[in-house]
């Protein structure tokens, strides 16, 4: 190794991996239930679902930003762990894989970004 | 190049030979429903601006019966997670002190389950007021 030591950018991930874990454990069984299961029990009027409610909502920047917050986080947390789970099935992937890994969370953090501009305020 | 053929001990199905092998690939397996419900989200965000009909699309497939099922699945993987989660959090954190005493790992994950508890009810809870209140 050379005088200066390299330095990784596995915190960077790892930090990602971890905030998209904590907000997955805390809520993420919750958000599929209201999304998908509040209103076939009954918690919801059908009208919470409907294309004015939901878009009404999502153009709140409060709503859009928690919004980004869960999905791009929920990315880069499933890909980082999935990669490393790669190894302990016996695929060894190499630079390339990860370019490919964290781009793909990348590229979901991007779209995210560019749906919510989309929906508008 | 070398003609030996040393022994390498096969590592197929290494997980099956010991149940905390078992629990810690079920644990990591839940990342794969963690993308799947990051991707059906950004559909959702996608079918919202693209308008009301493809929004219904989006609805009507959350109502459908394999919907339905997935979306369980999805739920039971999450929830987990969760669980997996805070169960494994005294072994992924670095120890914790609290007036100069190591706080066991027992309450590290009571502590944990219980925020889930709380946050996922005050999820649940803020959505249902937000939806039954008629407010936007």
């Amino acid at each position: 190794m050379s005088d200066q030591l390299k330095r990784s950018n596995e915190p960077v991930f790892w930090l990602l991996f971890g905030a998209g874990g904590m907000l997955a454990a805390l809520i993420g069984a919750a958000l599929v239930f209201v999304l998908v299961f509040a209103v076939p029990l009954g918690l919801m009027p059908e009208a919470a679902l409907s294309y004015g409610a939901a878009r009404a909502f999502a153009q709140h920047w409060l709503a859009k930003a928690f919004l980004f917050v869960v999905v791009s986080l929920f990315f880069w947390h499933a890909v980082h762990r999935i990669f490393h789970s790669l190894h302990d099935i016996g695929v060894h992937a190499g630079r390339g894989a990860r370019v490919l890994v964290y781009g793909s969370a990348l590229a979901g953090t991007v779209a995210a970004a560019f749906a919510l501009a989309l929906i508008g305020g | 190049m070398s003609k030996r053929r040393p022994y390498v001990r096969p590592m197929d199905g290494w997980f099956k030979r010991d149940p905390f092998f078992i629990e810690y690939m079920a644990h990591e397996g839940t990342a794969v429903f963690v993308w799947l419900f990051a991707l059906e989200m950004l559909a959702g965000l996608f079918a919202l601006a693209a308008g009301e009909a493809a929004w219904g699309g989006f609805t009507a497939f959350l109502a459908s019966v394999p919907g339905l099922l997935l979306n369980g699945l999805i739920l039971v993987m999450l929830l987990y997670h969760g669980v997996s989660w805070f169960l494994i959090m005294p072994r992924t954190l670095p120890p914790v002190r609290v007036g100069g005493r190591k706080v066991p790992g027992s309450t590290i994950s009571a502590v944990g389950l219980a925020a889930m508890l709380v946050a996922s009810f005050a999820v649940v809870g803020f959505f249902c007021l937000l939806a039954n209140g008629g407010q936007g």
